[in-house]
């Protein structure tokens, strides 16, 4: 029987694999370096770790840039039967996803000395999380795309709950986990129903087949209900993964118990991968579409096709609720990932305007906003204290006083988040903004996003106004928790509260420079999303 | 950089008009200050005093340049001057660094240039000198900026960064409920620029529609574009911008919380400056750009401004707080301009833009005076206060010429262009004008006995010792003193500069089917000095 097994083999196509155009190889091979390294000794010190986490990210990144350089020559192309892509929209974002494993490795380093968590399984974990983000992004088939996410989702799912003696971190973990595993349920049924309706789960071919039902099939796709499921369960998978209400509930939760570089790495990474296939897919399957229909079709296929109408709900839901409920939050992490939901808001504002530009303008933001989270949850990091306890707002009481400079840098970072001008921030919101205005049909979204602007500044400014607030004794004490968390503070400051440690601070300085010179010397960003093509 | 701004300004003012220097002082402008930050950054926070000079020296060199601009400005013309070198920023969506000035923004330059020294210096800071002078320094170059971009990707950016030093000002230096009043300033005005943003973004992509898919952001190509002028649903969004600024009726909540809460220099500056922000952005941008829509919902503009300043002065009149009663004459005030802008005449126009000069001198004037009272007397009721007079006879003439000034006495600056914008708005709206004319009289009459509750009689233990102003704090002030007479006396070096640009305006709200005024005759002409 095993004869015949083996028989069988060699009618099955192999594919050819082209490993120049799969750079994430390299993650996975210093991932399992690590591993081997492990098994052979025990006392490599934790800086060993680091480096190679590190070496490993970087030399994917200059690979990609390589690739990326390449691109304007050769022009984008399919490798591996097809099944993936190398294409400047998913080089531009492995980019993004390698520099987040970079910065985190740098926060992580002294916060796993601190925690005493020290070894190679968080470097390993980063590495194979991202190389799943990657293979995300250059997924074209839907199973490879799920592949990508669930070597993405699961070294998630342990990093949430990596600080073992925290009980909230395991909570987290096992929250994320479930949910998670519920969302790829339902993206996989997405896949299968998608293969039903349409007999393929490459987004190529979902493509030909959506305009061949446009142009022949009475021009409309009400017919098409099990593609028109599978598509939207799939949407479903991927709104999960990138926080988009209503499919947020984990986030909170998740970003608060997660240590804290992890939540910081989890807002870039898993928002940057989501986000990425969700422009391939929107991409191939209605924007393409819609290009490349003639031209009677163009102006009605918004009304054949209901996915720009979803995307539209999806971010004015996402924009308002993560606004709104980031105004009443009391803990920092909490509050951010509030913030995150919002931010992928207007991500979303960008992907619902349906466009070239306006796809650019989404890449845009995700590429800027890998910055300004990783350097906010970094200093978050520090303040949080030995323990990775202090997250309450009140402990930022007076940090302008003790850190100027840390308390600086935080403005810096939570300014670019409000769309302060001169920072990446603002040319972020302004991108997707202005690819709202231009649309037809989504200007009211673009002032939707604009109104919003104006309520989520309150809760970044909250925390700016509490570093530069006069220290607990000169105000009143609200409550008796935040008293309680005061007295924590005055303890902890007595261990040398808020040391940066170096490898931090030059995470912290990167994300700030490229907040602050992005924000004023625009060109080169704008000119490399400019490059991406649906 | 400093070193190089100084330079180029001192080649300006020295050389005079240059053109090399002249073209690069606009920029100079914006510069010096940001850079005066960066450098205020750098120093120690341990040395408060150096902060202050080194912010004091920033803000006086800016002063300087703003006179310089001055000084090489043309005279009797219309159209934006200095708008060289241009750069390109974001050439795809032809978003460019293009400034330029003309005899509106000219005035606010320079209102912006003498009182940025004069708040940086003449209260007393209470907390880290350091930031406080940091975002000074920000909020200055974040003021030029508005007032000199004529890209309007680069006027809503300037417009927008204003917010932030402002925020920072009032929540870090403020009164008692300064977190609520900040945040209420922050989000009142966000909003507001919620709706600008879409405005434009709204009438550039209608540019780029009609002229092939090029981009621009430029005011003068902007103004260009064909069918945007009548669009009623723009120019409402730039206005809400514009009108929460300034603050007219109904949206003016956050004004009074704002003021009375933030450091006598925030009300220095939020008074004197960012209030203009508004009444700058409806002249420069909103009436240019849709001149149409403009002159078809002017009369709601205008009974909008004229309830403002009737129900601001009945307000100011029941506030037992002095600090708040300058505050809503400001609303009353503020409304005046906006009644003097939508008229669409020469006159009303020119004393609106003199009005807004003036109301950019008395009114931080009287901030700076209440914040005086306030380091002595540690307190700013009313009902504690009496017969300073008599303890500080030098503080109450000053606060005395002013009230005078602010209330429109002949002589002083106030009734300039009190006179110019009732008389502008007479021809075209005489029932406006004539309710308009009872607001002035409710503004002496709140502020007289303000006055007279605050200064006159015998004073009580307390009051009685209250120290008159340091030497320096009357040398501060004279300045402000002179303003008020030569602008009072003699207006005409204002409006020859200021005229030729409303002109430009008026015409253009004419061709757009304004109310015309009757011919110039000769004697509205010797009204106007």
């Amino acid at each position: 029987m095993i004869a015949s097994l083996l028989a069988q083999t060699g009618q099955i196509p192999a594919p050819n694999i082209n490993y120049r155009s799969i750079p994430f190889v390299v993650l996975a091979v210093g991932a399992m370096a690590m591993l081997v390294l492990r098994a052979l000794s025990n006392r490599v010190p934790q800086w060993v770790w680091t480096a190679i986490t590190i070496l490993s990210a970087l030399v994917t990144l200059v690979w990609s840039t390589f690739l990326l350089n390449d691109l304007v020559s050769t022009g984008p192309r399919e490798i591996m039967m097809d099944a993936l892509v190398v294409d400047n929209l998913s080089m531009i974002m492995a980019l993004a996803m390698c520099t987040s494993v970079v910065l985190t490795a740098l926060v992580a380093h002294s916060y796993l000395i601190r925690e005493r968590l020290e070894g190679p399984e968080f470097g390993v974990l980063l590495l194979l999380a991202c190389a799943g983000g990657i293979l995300m992004a250059q997924a074209l088939d839907l199973l490879v795309m799920f592949l990508g996410l669930e070597i993405m989702s699961i070294p998630l799912y342990v990093l949430a709950g990596f600080h073992r003696r925290r009980s909230v971190s395991a909570e987290a973990s096992m929250k994320y986990f479930i949910l998670g595993a519920f969302s790829s349920a339902v993206f996989l049924y997405g896949i299968a129903l998608t293969y039903g309706g349409t007999g393929s789960t490459h987004v190529l071919f979902i493509r030909s087949y959506v305009s061949r039902v446009l142009r022949e099939g009475g021009h409309s796709l009400a017919g098409q209900g099990v593609l028109m499921a599978g598509m939207a369960l799939v949407l479903v998978g991927l709104a999960f993964k990138v926080a988009a209400v209503p499919f947020h509930q984990w986030t909170p939760d998740v970003y608060q118990g997660a240590p804290t570089p992890v939540s910081g790495f989890m807002a870039a990474l898993a928002k940057v991968a989501g986000f990425t296939a969700l422009l391939r897919v929107l991409g191939q399957a209605y924007v393409a579409v819609r290009e490349s229909s003639p031209d009677a079709l163009v102006s009605n296929t918004v009304d054949r096709l209901p996915w720009p109408w979803i995307i539209m709900a999806l971010a004015v839901l996402t924009l308002v609720v993560g606004a709104v409920m980031a105004l009443v939050q009391v803990d920092i992490k909490r509050m951010m990932a509030y913030s995150s939901i919002n931010h992928a808001g207007y991500v979303l504002v960008g992907v619902a305007a349906a466009n070239q530009e306006s796809f650019r303008s989404a890449a845009y933001y995700l590429l800027t906003y890998t910055f300004t989270i990783i350097g906010t949850f970094a200093i978050i990091t520090v303040v949080s204290g030995p323990g990775d306890r202090l997250h309450r707002l009140e402990s930022w009481r007076g940090l302008g006083r003790r850190r100027p400079a840390l308390a600086m840098l935080m403005t810096l970072f939570l300014g670019a988040q409000a769309g302060v001008p001169f920072t990446t921030g603002f040319l972020a919101k302004f991108g997707v903004i202005l690819a709202a205005a231009r649309g037809e049909y989504t200007l009211w979204l673009a002032l939707v996003a604009m109104l919003v602007t104006a309520v989520s500044v309150i809760f970044y400014l909250r925390v700016i106004m509490l570093m530069y607030a006069a220290p607990k004794g000169e105000a009143h004490a609200e409550t008796d928790l935040e008293e309680a968390n005061a007295a924590a503070l005055a303890a902890a400051e007595g261990r040398r509260l808020y040391v940066v440690p170096t490898a931090t601070w030059v995470a912290i300085a990167i994300c700030a420079a490229v907040t602050l010179v992005g924000g004023i010397w625009a060109g080169p960003l704008v000119a490399l999303v400019d490059r991406i093509s649906i | 950089m400093n070193a190089l701004a100084a330079s180029s300004a001192l080649a300006a003012a020295a050389g005079g008009l240059d053109p090399g220097a002249s073209s690069w002082l606009l920029t100079a402008l914006i510069l010096v200050p940001i850079v005066t930050a960066a450098v205020v950054v750098l120093l120690p926070a341990s040395r408060p005093e150096a902060v202050k000079l080194v912010g004091l020296l920033g803000s006086l060199a800016t002063l300087g340049l703003s006179l310089a601009v001055l000084f090489s400005f043309k005279a009797h013309e219309a159209g934006y001057q200095m708008t060289e070198p241009k750069f390109a920023w974001i050439s795809k969506l032809g978003i460019g660094w293009q400034l330029g000035i003309d005899g509106i923004s000219l005035w606010m330059v320079v209102l912006t240039g003498i009182l940025f020294p004069i708040a940086l210096i003449g209260p007393k800071i209470h907390g880290d000198v350091k930031s406080y002078v940091l975002w000074m320094m920000v909020l200055e170059g974040a003021c030029m900026g508005s007032f000199v971009a004529l890209d309007l990707f680069l006027f809503f950016l300037f417009f927008e960064l204003v917010l932030f030093p402002m925020y920072m000002l009032i929540s870090g230096y403020g009164y008692g409920r300064r977190a609520y009043a900040s945040l209420k300033f922050y989000a009142y005005t966000a909003a507001g620029s919620a709706f600008l943003l879409v405005g434009i973004l709204a009438v550039a992509s209608r540019y780029a529609s009609t002229s092939g898919g090029k981009w621009s952001f430029s005011l003068p190509e902007l103004m260009t574009t064909p069918g945007i002028s009548g669009s009623i649903w723009m120019f409402v969004f730039f206005m809400v911008a514009f009108l929460v600024k300034v603050p007219v009726f109904p949206f003016h909540t956050w004004l009074p919380d704002a003021h009375t809460e933030a450091p006598t220099a925030g009300s220095v500056i939020l008074a004197g400056v960012l209030l203009k922000l508004g009444t700058y952005g409806m002249l420069r941008f909103a009436i240019n750009l849709f001149p149409e829509a403009a002159v078809r919902t002017a009369p709601i503009w205008m009974v909008l401004a004229l309830i403002g300043m009737i129900y601001g002065a009945i307000v100011a009149a029941m506030q037992k707080d002095l600090k708040r009663i300058v505050a809503y004459s400001s609303v009353a005030h503020m409304g005046f301009i906006v009644l003097g802008i939508f008229a669409f005449t020469r006159q009303a126009g020119t004393g609106s833009v003199i009005q807004m000069i003036n109301h950019g001198i008395t009114t931080p004037a009287l901030f700076l005076l209440v914040g005086w009272i306030y380091e002595r007397r540690h307190t700013r009721e009313i009902a504690k206060l009496n017969g300073l007079w008599k303890a500080a006879p030098i503080l109450g003439s000053f606060f005395l010429v002013t009230t005078f000034a602010s209330i429109g006495v002949p002589g002083l600056n106030g009734f300039v262009g009190e006179f110019l914008v009732l008389i502008g708005t007479f021809p075209t709206w005489p029932w406006l004008a004539g309710i308009g004319a009872t607001a002035v009289i409710f503004a002496a009459l709140y502020m007289l006995w303000a006055f007279q509750r605050v200064f006159t009689g015998e004073p009580d233990a307390e009051n009685s010792t209250t120290r008159d102003l340091t030497w320096a704090q009357r040398l501060l002030f004279v300045p402000l003193i002179v303003l008020m007479f030569v602008m009072g006396i003699y207006p005409k070096p204002f409006t020859d500069r200021i005229q030729p640009s409303v002109d430009a305006i008026v015409a253009r709200a004419e061709g757009a089917g304004a109310r015309k005024a009757p011919a110039v005759t000769r004697s509205t002409q010797e009204a106007h000095p």
